[in-house]
């Protein structure tokens, strides 16, 4: 029942031990790399400054504009003839933050998220259907070499194609699969087109859901659909990926590997750390890093720390599933959008007014944005096609930096009411 | 002569053409003629009335989104045939019409087509060689349609 039983079941004192010895190994790595260098400098902090985890308070926070900032290899704390992979975060082209890894750091998140399946009840008997985008986005390739650790036969299937996806799960037998949540409820709905139940025409019996937060209730639904047990999987590109914090079969919580990374939550206003069990914004820092070693790296993501222990043994902590973002980014279909992209995009556009509002919606277990768009008065010329071309080019500009074919609502100028100060440009009505 | 055609960008909703007819009819304007064309969520509504430039100020007021272009308003014969004539010339010449309506002023015997074209300054001239009149605003509102006429 463990990958690894001695390291899931550490004594939490010793774990704290290994914490302090792998966070100032990690300050002396850091300290390699073009920014952390200059941050500890002008911080007067070395690895001596560390005498306690408490002491973490001391080191600054890294946020994803740094990473852009010193895009891209100011956070690279080896030689670059080190590295052997780069991923980025997905859904933004231009500035994405690109994290790069060595031999070493793909192995220890291969066996990280080797240790997160095989905990969820994934064995080298399984046959695995890996439903995500491979490429840029963690969670293909992470999910592959890990299952591959494990021995199971992976069918690199990728996103989309659903059609595929059903003929490849019932030819092969799937009994596991990796997959979208609001993907697995549309898939669903190409079965009953096809006139397939998944409980009786497929064998899949565990599902790894991710890369977008969902609720329980939503979670509840699949397993019910399906039949199968779906276990919610945390991860950012900038910690690995997928393998960060991962459900165990209590389906109550995500342990997250403080072998790895050093857990934080912070009150995102004050950025004082929250008592364990109160809800904040999750702060990680590497603990085993070569390439990249990250300090303190706010993660934006909303969560709390369960404080009492798990009933399945394992002494690692759990963080509740998901709960918002203390930033703006929206979540769709498992690409991160920020709306400052479509703003950027659209004003870009001649023709495009000042206000526009993001409205997303799910339908039929299908995400969908919507963008109204406010039309620029001066350059209306008074024909039709002179709209539709407008409309055309807004969708297909916003595809190209979003990745999500939007659609397109042409509205009269100020007819979008302005938010007092910051303006709110999205109206989220995804439910369940 | 070119008459002037309002173009008014409307959400494709209740009440939008009402709040145009709405600022119309409290200036006092009339309209000679009025087509919509949809695309799905937004539209565009043409408008020819009687006094355009201060019916684009009215609607620009209050707050719509309005354009004013030049379109040849062109008399032809209220009889079989009649508009054939036109078309007919401007095919044979390449004009593009990208726009195009039209309605009667008097029972059979006189007709208004009025057409958005590619090609605005050629095509005024080539139908003031071919014999077809044109009217401006002036003439359009002139002309009072005889609608009890049989």
């Amino acid at each position: 029942m463990y990958w690894e039983k001695d390291v899931e079941t550490i004594d939490r004192k010793k774990l704290e031990e290994f914490q302090l010895v792998g966070l100032k190994n990690t300050l002396v790595k850091a300290g390699k790399s073009y920014y952390y260098d200059k941050i500890f400098k002008e911080k007067k902090i070395n690895a001596d400054s560390v005498k306690s985890l408490h002491d973490i308070q001391k080191i600054p926070f890294t946020t994803k504009d740094d990473l852009r900032e010193n895009w891209p290899y100011g956070f690279i704390a080896v030689s670059k003839d080190e590295l052997v992979r780069m991923h980025s975060s997905s859904g933004t082209t231009g500035r994405a933050t690109v994290v790069f890894h060595t031999a070493a750091d793909i192995a220890a998140w291969t066996d990280l998220l080797a240790r997160s399946v095989y905990m969820a009840g994934l064995r080298k008997s399984d046959v695995f259907q890996n439903m995500m985008t491979y490429g840029l986005f963690t969670g293909g390739l992470g999910f592959h070499y890990a299952v591959e650790k494990i021995g199971a036969l992976v069918i690199p299937a990728g996103a989309g194609n659903s059609k595929r996806q059903i003929q490849l799960m019932m030819d092969f037998a799937t009994t596991a699969v990796h997959v979208i949540p609001s993907y697995a409820l549309h898939l669903s709905t190409v079965f009953s087109d096809l006139h397939l139940d998944p409980r009786k025409d497929t064998k899949v019996r565990i599902a790894f859901v991710g890369a977008e937060p969902h609720t329980e209730k939503m979670r509840r639904k699949i397993e019910e659909i399906y039949g199968y047990k779906a276990f919610n999987s945390y991860g950012l590109s900038e910690m690995n990926g997928p393998g960060v914090a991962f459900e165990c079969p209590c389906q109550d919580g995500m342990h997250i590997w403080e072998d790895n990374f050093l857990v934080e939550i912070i009150n995102p206003r004050t950025l004082a750390p929250v008592a364990d069990g109160e809800e904040g914004e999750l702060v990680l820092t590497t603990l085993k890093r070569e390439g990249m070693p990250l300090l303190r790296y706010r993660t934006k993501d909303l969560t709390r720390i369960i404080p009492e222990p798990c009933s399945c043994g394992r002494t690692h902590r759990r963080i509740e599933r998901i709960k918002g973002r203390t930033d703006d980014m929206l979540i769709l279909k498992g690409v991160n959008i920020f709306p400052m992209q479509i703003e950027k995009k659209l004003m870009e556009i001649p023709g495009v007014g000042t206000n526009f509002l993001i409205i997303l919606e799910r339908k039929e277990f299908n995400d969908s944005m919507m963008v109204k768009v406010e039309v620029n008065r001066e350059l209306f010329s008074g024909e039709l096609k002179q709209l539709e071309a407008l409309r055309r080019k807004i969708v297909e500009e916003l595809k190209s930096e979003i990745l999500i074919t939007p659609q397109i609502d042409l509205v009269e100028p100020d007819s979008i009411p302005k938010g007092e100060g910051k303006a709110v440009r999205v109206i989220d009505n995804r439910k369940d | 002569m070119v008459a002037y055609q309002l173009s008014i960008f409307a959400e494709n909703k209740p009440g939008k053409l009402a709040s145009v007819t709405s600022v119309l009819a409290r200036e006092n304007i009339s309209i000679r003629a009025t087509t919509i064309s949809t695309s799905d969520t937004f539209g565009v509504v043409n408008l020819i009335v009687d006094d355009p430039k201060r019916a684009e100020a009215a609607l620009s007021k209050a707050g719509m989104t309005v354009h004013l272009r030049g379109v040849l308003a062109v008399l032809i014969p209220d009889k079989p045939g009649g508009l054939d004539s036109l078309t007919q010339l401007l095919y044979r010449e390449s004009v593009n019409i990208n726009n195009a309506y039209g309605f009667v002023l008097e029972s059979s015997k006189k007709a208004v087509f009025v057409v958005d074209v590619d090609q605005m300054e050629k095509t005024e001239k080539l139908l003031e060689k071919h014999g077809f009149q044109t009217l401006d605003t002036k003439a359009l509102s002139a002309m009072e349609p005889s609608l009890g006429a049989k």
